[in-house]
């Protein structure tokens, strides 16, 4: 009987031949753990008896979650941090680095075929570059940079079949939204999400990417894709580590299969308080914001703010609105002030944020909006009190119709900006 | 293990922002001080009502969202002794067992707000002792009852230096 990348990948890891439903206990190639979980990993690390890491080359410390240190309790805990990576001689991405979640793939830390961990919910990102990676608590992660293994149960895989081609003004996050809606926030619980198709194939890294991290807002376990040349190109001078991707077999059993034509998807939104409250555009035209936010993991990579600053070029975002924008990364940032992409923005009104979770993750304290806010998003969630305040209300959309939308004052339809 | 408890009604999708808001994690440290705060997003004045043994009764995908463990660390923090839900989002799932708060799945739908409860989770079962019914509780897999059994992974850990689980196979 033919196998999923996930049973492959499990299977490989746990070194015998694995099916949905069993559970094996699997060696990890990589874990991450950020400053936003408390306890942190590395105190509960200490609490079990941990003494060394299993491997300090394959953990990984990341301050994102509150990179400007808004509180004495944020900057002890970020002292912690420090303290223990110096101590075990692993991995920091500093405070201003950049997100966890562009960190990885970005830094080679998650390549085709391998089994990766991290304290966040959104690890499941790097099921774009064919790992299986999938958030876990801080128990599951101390256990794991102790021993180099962690429990895990094989997943039934529910298989996307994404046909045909994005129109101008239709993204990457259109589409996950999209399929959201259509499946719902409890869809693929316990299950690993697999996209594939010609409408995958055509996205950039960056749209790939999009579309794994949110694969937990439908409760999936991993949003896995094949490898591709793309993959591989993107792959290129990020790691010496040697990797094998895995493909589903033909004859593979899937808990579901669902096949979509996206040549016909409009811009899409998902309304105050819930991810899979997805409505057309045209259903929320002229509803009034006061603040824009081209943040997160989902949505501040390098094609994301290049299309946000094609829409603001020239133009001023409206009085009565206030636009953040975070990017992803260090190099990211660079980048996009080195092509005027960052320039465009902040003539056009837009504020930056330190690059990671700032006005995504409450946490943060940053860009926290006022009672009966309206925010539209290109974050991934939209619960009440994301922001740090249950009083405001939180949409979401893609860069483009988050860039529209902060020069007319007004959820708008993104796609008259489009060249 | 038996639990006896009142039972406080909660919805579908309650996500992990509405156990415990992330805004917390940049004041306190303390998970008394958090406790304070459970489910306030969802129920502001849910904290003051709680005794302790009292069990959360939801609908489906209890806890989707974060990764935090802080949110099954904040309910049993608060005295809470379970949460019976028709679904859990599986990060939640995990993080509950692995901290030693019981998550049962089980069908809630005939549960109402202030019954008293009583789970025995060895013999599967939730008797409904307001209403005199008996609710059967989806067994949980046999790695998760030797965590369960051991308080939770990290006295499974203190015990044992590492992993150490006879249900899985080799």
């Amino acid at each position: 009987m033919g196998k999923t990348i996930a049973e492959k990948i499990l299977g490989r890891h746990a070194g015998r031949e694995t099916s949905a439903g069993e559970i094996v206990m699997a060696d990890v190639d990589f874990i991450m753990s950020h400053d936003g979980n408390r306890p942190l990993s590395i105190q509960v690390f200490e609490e079990m008896g941990g003494e060394t890491l299993f491997d300090p080359k394959k953990f990984a410390l990341v301050i994102d979650h509150a990179p400007s240190s808004p509180t004495p309790v944020v900057a002890n805990a970020h002292k912690l941090v420090r303290q223990f990576a110096q101590r075990q001689r692993c991995l920091l991405y500093e405070s201003g680095e950049g997100s966890c979640h562009q960190l990885m793939p970005e830094r080679g830390h998650a390549l085709p075929g391998e089994l990766v961990i991290g304290t966040d919910s959104h690890t499941c990102t790097y099921g774009a570059l064919n790992a299986f990676a999938t958030g876990v608590g801080v128990s599951d992660a101390a256990a794991a940079m102790i021993s180099g293994k962690l429990w895990f149960k094989v997943p039934e895989t529910v298989r996307f079949v994404l046909k045909g081609r994005l129109p101008a003004g239709v993204y990457a996050k259109d589409l996950i939204l999209h399929l959201i809606g259509s499946v719902t926030a409890d869809g693929a619980t316990y299950k690993a999400a697999e996209y594939v198709g010609d409408a995958v194939a055509a996205l950039s890294m960056d749209g790939r990417l999009t579309i794994s991290n949110m694969a937990v807002e439908m409760g999936a376990k991993a949003g896995l894709m094949e490898a591709d040349e793309k993959t591989l190109a993107w792959l290129k001078g990020r790691s010496a580590r040697p990797f094998e991707p895995v493909f589903s077999d033909p004859d593979a059993v899937f808990a579901d299969v669902l096949e979509y034509d996206v040549s016909k998807l409009t811009p899409q939104v998902a309304l105050p308080h819930q991810v899979d409250k997805v409505v057309p555009v045209e259903e929320v035209l002229g509803k009034p914001i006061q603040q824009a936010n081209i943040v997160a993991c989902t949505n501040s990579r390098l094609e994301d703010l290049e299309v946000a600053a094609s829409i603001l070029s020239g133009r001023r975002v409206h009085p009565g609105v206030r636009l953040y924008v975070v990017p992803a990364s260090r190099p990211i940032q660079i980048e996009a002030m080195r092509r005027g992409i960052l320039p465009a923005i902040i003539e056009a009104g837009g504020v930056l944020g330190v690059p990671g979770c700032e006005a995504c993750s409450g946490g943060s304290q940053f860009g926290v909006a006022a009672d009966g806010d309206h925010v539209i998003t290109t974050a991934n969630r939209n619960f009440r009190g994301r922001v740090a305040n249950p009083e405001a209300f939180l949409y979401l959309a893609s860069p483009a119709t988050v860039a529209a939308s902060a020069l007319e004052g007004k959820i708008a339809d993104c796609r008259k900006y489009s060249r | 293990m038996l639990l006896r408890g009142r039972v406080h009604i909660f919805g579908n999708d309650i996500n992990t922002d509405y156990i415990i808001a992330s805004k917390y994690k940049s004041s306190t440290t303390d998970m008394k001080e958090m406790a304070r705060h459970v489910m306030e997003d969802a129920d502001p004045a849910f904290a003051g009502k709680i005794k302790p043994g009292d069990f959360i009764v939801a609908g489906t995908n209890f806890g989707c969202g974060s990764s935090r463990e802080t949110a099954p660390r904040v309910i049993k923090a608060a005295g809470l002794s379970a949460v019976l839900a028709k679904g859990f989002a599986r990060i939640f799932f995990r993080n509950a067992i692995n901290v030693g708060l019981p998550a049962v799945e089980c069908d809630t739908a005939g549960i109402q707000e202030g019954d008293e409860l009583e789970a025995d989770l060895g013999a599967g079962l939730v008797r409904n002792i307001s209403r005199g019914t008996e609710i059967r509780v989806a067994p949980l897999p046999p790695v998760m009852l030797e965590l369960l059994n051991d308080g939770g992974l990290a006295e499974h850990f203190k015990k044992h230096g590492t992993f150490h689980l006879q249900s899985i196979r080799r």
